[in-house]
Order: C-alpha cells, then structure tokens, then sequence
C-alpha cells in the first residue's frame, strides 16, 4: 500500500509542476463540446438529446490525450526500468500511475461537466446519474488508453496510433454511459447501465495491469 | 512425458513451409469447386425467398464471409497468444499471414452487408445495425493490429507487443458483440427492420452450409501461402532457404 | 568474445570460496534486427566476484547488461539470478538486482533531496540522506532541480541511489562517465566494499584498470 502511495504521490507532485501539460486535456474538453453547437447548430431539444453522446465522446478524446503519453517520460529519463527493478510489482506500479493521472486530468472534468451539461439545455436531475456514470467509466478507460500508451511506449511517434488500438476497446463503455446518462435524462431506472460499467471497470482494473505491465517489459527493451 | 514427433515438427519451418506447400493447392482446388457449386446452386438454383424475394441470395454470400472474418481474428489471436506465451516463431508467423486476410474479409463482409441493406433497408448503411457496429469494430481491431506492427522497425518487440493487442481484443470481441446488441434492442423501437436474415427454408440449407465450408478453406488456402511467404521473410537468411533457391536456380 | 580470468597478483581466498554462483549466462545469444551481437556466451558469477565487461562502442554491453538485468530479451540462451529468470524473480527475491544504465533514473521535475526520498521509499531503506550526499559531493544542491544539475552532478545522483537499496548484484553500464577523479575514487571504493560484503557486481565499462582486482571475471565483446 506504501509504494502505491508513494508513487501516487510522485506524480502529483510533478504534475502540479508541469501544471501547463495538465491542464492540456481538459481546455481540450471544452474546447470539442464548444464546437458541437457551433456545427450542428441545434435547437434546445436537440442539445438536450445529443448533449450526453457529446460530453461522453469529448471526455473519451481529451482521456485520449492526456493518457497517451503515461509512459513515455518514465521511460524516457530511465525511472520506469527502476521501478520494474524495484521491490514493488509492475502491475501497481502501473495502477498507481494510472490512478496518479485519473486524480489530475479527469477528475477535474467533474467540475466542468454540470457547467456543460447545462450549457446543453441538460436538466440538473439528470447530473447525478452522469457524475455515476462517469465515475465508474473513467477508471476503465483509463486503464484502457494506458494498455495504448503502454504499447506504444517504444515508439517516438506513437501518439497518433493509440487512438486507433484503443477506441474499439472503448465502444461498450461509450454505449452504456451514454445510455445510462440517457435514461438518468428521462428519469427511467439506470441500475442496468451502470452496474454493467461497474463490472467492466472491476473486470479491468483487474487485468489491464497485467496486460499493461506485459507490453511494458517488451516496451523497454 | 515425450511429446510427439509432430508436435516438434510443427515448430519447424522447414517442414511447415513444405507441408503449407502441399496441401495449400488441395485446400485451394476443394475450395474452388465448393464456391462453384455453391454459388451455382444459391445463386441460380435456389427459389426466391417469399419476403426478400432475390435479394435474399447474398445470404450465400455475406454471412459465410462474416463468419470467416471473426474466425480469421480468433486464429490470430490464438496464434500470437501462442507464440508469446511459448515463445514460438512460427506462430507469430500464423499471425501476421492472418492479419490482412482478416481484415479483407471483415472489409468484404462490410460491403457485401451494405450491398444487402440497399435493397432490404432503402439503404447502405445503417449506423444502428449491431452486427454492422461489431463488424466495423473488428475493422478496426484488424487496422489497430497491422497498424502496430507496421510502427516497430525490431520485428521481435512487434511480434510481441501486437500478441498482447491480439489477445487483448480477443477477450473484448465477445463483450463490444453483446454490448452493441443489447444497444441496438433499444434504438429498434417499433419500426421492423430486416436485419435477421430470413429463415433458412429446407431448400437454402444445403447451398449455405457448402458455401461456409468453401470459405473457410478458402481462408486456410490463402492463410497457407501467406503463411509460406511469412516463412521465407523471416528465414530468409538460414541455409535451408538458400538451398531452396539454389536448388530452383540449378 | 573471449572470457577468462585475470591472473591474481595476490593468492587471494575469493577463488576458494566459488561454491555459490549466483548469476549464471549460459549460450546466450543476442540478435537486433540482423546481425547477431554475441553468440554463445557463458558467464558464471559468485559472491565477491566482478564481472568485468569490455569491448568497443555498439559492441553489445548494453544490450548484455541489460539481458542479465531482465530489462531485455535474449534471442536464444539462458540467464539465471539465483536460479530466476531475472525479468521473473520470485517475491522475496525482488529487488536483489540494481542496474545503473545511460539513463538516470531520476525524474527532472523533483530535486536531488526528493528523488532520493522516493528511491529510498520504493526500496525501504531508511538511510542518512545528508552523509550519502555529501559523500558524493550533492549538499549543495540538495533542492535544486534534477533538470538543472550538470551531467556529472547528475551521474553522481543516480550513482547515490545504489545506496538506497540492498541489491545483491550490481549492473554497472559505464558507470565513471562524466565524473571526475574524486567521484570514481568513490564508485570504485562502493564496489569494492559491495563486493566485501558477498556482492556481486558486471561493470561494463572503457577503463577496465581501475576495476582490475582479485575475483575479476573478464568479458571482451
């Protein structure tokens, strides 16, 4: 438990250095559910219908973004293959980046989705079902992007290519949040949804790490 | 435990490259004839379906390729699963011979589905459809495999880090499969779409099942050459290749 | 490639005591890309022993040191730590290797003082931070940046952390570059009293003399 907590707070640390690198995702966030109105010019209905594929589609884009380069500065200045070294085993290592990154580029999203959900005519009862729905998508798709970052850890240009590994992964956790955001919009019983993002986030929390610290050790080589 | 002579020979590539060799033109022959008499029995000789009338007959065509296309993602990943767990060169040669067949067939198995929409929908696409939504996802995973592979210059670390990608989408073709079908039960709504092909009358079955049988070896068929060409790639400097050349050359 | 070992100018006790080998290379070999780096090699270390490996620049004692570390994969052969595959050690014995390579190891963000408090929190060593950095000379910047420190001062802050940990077997890849004669006096006496204390060490490096002493197993590349 003490590596993890260690290594969670390694990374804040930095982090809070490099302020400018994490703050990248969420501009992004709201740049991309800006741009949705400006182009599809929508009445208030239609905001309303499409504001939770949007939000959901914009959070999985800048998770995208801020994810893919989990790796690459740990393993760029050698303190990956010391923690691989270390007594602390690879998959909470791996876990306790992830977590690391969650707690800076996406829980702050938390804070700006009601002012977006409202921007898009949402009502505010359909906010606690989103915030659910959220919380227990963006663990998994944390541990997804970083399985694209983790494979992709050996390349210099990697970037453009996680995006392509990791949105067919994505697609049953867009699905289900969107829907379970859907039905949470028209006051319908979301349990279903939602414990289905809930048993996909423990299915991966599980086994992504091990997945992750595999195509890291062939990464590093 | 003694493993069986065959066993080491199927981790020989030299005997595989000659066994693929062999049996790759039967595999193609039978194939052939299949799809002959198969497309000839559906396409001509079958009577017209009471609702879809002749538009039905891609039904010989399009499910079969559909079929295949998941089968050719599960051979690959089973192989690369193989070759990185037993760290087994050939396999991953199975893998990458598989990985463009693969994605042709997903590829044709999305046109020929759209072909059967224009008729039996009013149209060609039909983002909603879930087997149109999985087949696009596999799509994508097949492009995501080569793509990766194509990015690393060492052809070890790619074998290897595409296996963990192979293996990793194996586990969720299952999962994006049901999550898209329980997505689309809720879109249908009232409006009655033909997405289910139509019951397989007694007449149809025959037809359906030659032509499932004439596309899987068709896969096997151009698995093994393009399995015999990975070989020659990857062994291109051993002295058995050598010899195989000088020999054609002599 | 030729290994053997250096005739002892001294009868010296350490050949007597060679009933434990620890780390033990057997016909590996190593092939990148085309052409293969070493065929066959044969390595057999024990307690008190240094490996000594030489060779000329991308003749493969990198990729060597980093085979016997478990940082890389060998094409063919065998590489044992104590009877583990190095890259699969069991649970108790995680830990035990230590790797200095060209990279640092230390993240550019967090000063000197900082990175050695997680080293130390990763490894769980509790050491006195203060006498470590002033044996190699860092008390003065103890809170200044990693990014802002010269090369040597860097290397002498990476080369600080061997202390934070109670590995077995040292990996040393060049470790006297860019320092000066007062740092490799000081690198030379820790591997020195590594190897008193039953340790075992493989330093790659340009300037085989300063290493040579009794026990030394040398490799030419």
């Amino acid at each position: 438990m003490a590596p993890f907590v260690t290594i969670v707070l390694r990374d804040l640390r930095i982090a809070v250095r490099r302020w400018s690198e994490a703050a990248n995702p969420l501009l992004f966030f709201v740049i991309v559910t800006t741009l949705f109105p400006l182009a599809l010019s929508p009445s208030a209905d239609e905001m309303r219908e499409v504001g939770a594929g949007v939000l959901w589609v914009s959070a999985l884009l800048s998770s995208l973004l801020a994810l893919e380069g989990l790796f690459r500065s740990d393993a760029d200045d050698g303190s990956l293959e010391q923690l691989m070294l270390s007594p602390v085993p690879l998959g909470v290592t791996v876990l306790a980046k992830i977590a690391a990154h969650w707690l800076i580029t996406i829980l702050p999203l938390f804070a700006l989705v009601p002012v977006l959900a409202l921007s898009y005519s949402m009502p505010i009862t359909a906010l606690p079902t989103m915030f659910c729905a959220l919380l227990l998508a963006t663990p998994t798709l944390s541990v997804l992007v970083a399985l694209g970052a983790a494979l992709t850890v050996g390349l210099h240009r990697g970037g453009a290519i996680v995006g392509l590994l990791v949105l067919p992964l994505t697609a049953p956790l867009l699905i289900f949040g969107t829907r379970a955001t859907d039905l949470g919009l028209h006051d319908e019983p979301t349990a279903g949804p939602l414990y289905l993002l809930a048993a996909l986030a423990a299915f991966t929390l599980a086994l992504g790490p091990v997945a992750i610290a595999a195509a890291l050790r062939v990464g590093i080589e | 435990m003694r493993l069986p002579r065959w066993f080491h020979l199927l981790g020989s590539p030299p005997f595989v490259y000659g066994f693929a060799g062999n049996v790759a033109p039967w595999l193609g022959a039978v194939s052939c004839v299949l799809l002959a008499v198969g497309a000839y029995w559906g396409l001509v000789v079958a009577p017209p379906d009471r609702v879809q009338h002749e538009a039905y007959r891609i039904l010989f065509i399009h499910p079969q390729i559909a079929y295949v296309s998941i089968m050719a993602y599960v051979v690959m990943a089973v192989a690369a699963g193989i070759g990185y767990v037993w760290r087994i060169k050939l396999a991953y040669a199975i893998a990458v011979a598989a990985a463009p067949i693969g994605a042709s067939f997903t590829a044709c198995a999305l046109a020929t589905g759209s072909l059967w929409g224009r008729p039996t929908w009013g149209t060609f696409w039909q983002w909603t459809d879930p087997r149109i939504m999985s087949e696009t996802l596999l799509l994508f995973l097949f492009l995501g495999y080569l793509a990766l592979r194509a990015a690393f210059e060492d052809r070890d670390k790619a074998d290897r880090v595409s296996a963990i990608l192979a293996v990793v989408g194996v586990v969720d073709v299952p999962i994006i499969h049901y999550s898209v079908i329980w997505w689309n039960s809720l879109h249908q709504g009232p409006s009655i779409m033909k997405l289910d092909k139509p019951s397989i009358s007694p007449e149809m079955l025959p037809p359906f099942l030659i032509m499932v049988a004439a596309f899987t070896l068709c896969f096997f068929w151009l698995l093994l050459n393009g399995l015999r060409g990975e070989i020659v790639e990857r062994e291109r400097d051993s002295r058995w290749i050598r010899q195989l050349v000088e020999g054609t050359r002599g | 490639m030729r290994v053997g070992q250096n005739p002892p100018l001294v009868p010296n006790p350490w050949f007597l005591m060679q009933s434990a080998i620890e780390l033990r290379a057997r016909d590996l070999s190593v092939r990148r890309g085309e052409r293969y780096l070493f065929e066959g090699l044969d390595l057999e270390l024990g307690p008190h022993q240094l490996g000594l490996v030489v060779g000329a620049n991308g003749s493969g004692k990198t990729t060597l040191l980093r085979v016997l570390a478990g940082l890389g994969a060998a094409t063919s052969g065998l590489v044992t730590w104590r009877g583990s595959a190095p890259d699969r050690l069991a649970l108790e014995q995680r830990g035990e290797i230590a790797y200095r390579g060209h990279l640092d190891g230390l993240k550019k963000d967090l000063t000197v003082l900082e990175n050695l408090r997680f080293h130390a929190a990763i490894w769980g060593m509790r050491t006195d931070l203060d006498a470590l950095m002033n044996a190699l000379g860092l008390n003065g910047v103890a809170n200044v940046r990693v990014r802002h420190l010269s090369a040597g001062q860097q290397r002498r802050a990476s080369l600080a952390t061997l202390k934070l940990c109670a590995a077995k077997l040292w990996i040393l890849d060049e470790p006297t570059t860019n320092l000066d004669s007062d740092g490799r006096e000081t690198i030379v006496g820790w591997i020195g009293a590594h190897l008193g204390r039953g340790g075992t060490a493989v330093v790659a490096t340009h300037q085989p003399d300063e290493l040579k002493q009794r026990g030394v197993v040398l490799v030419e590349l």
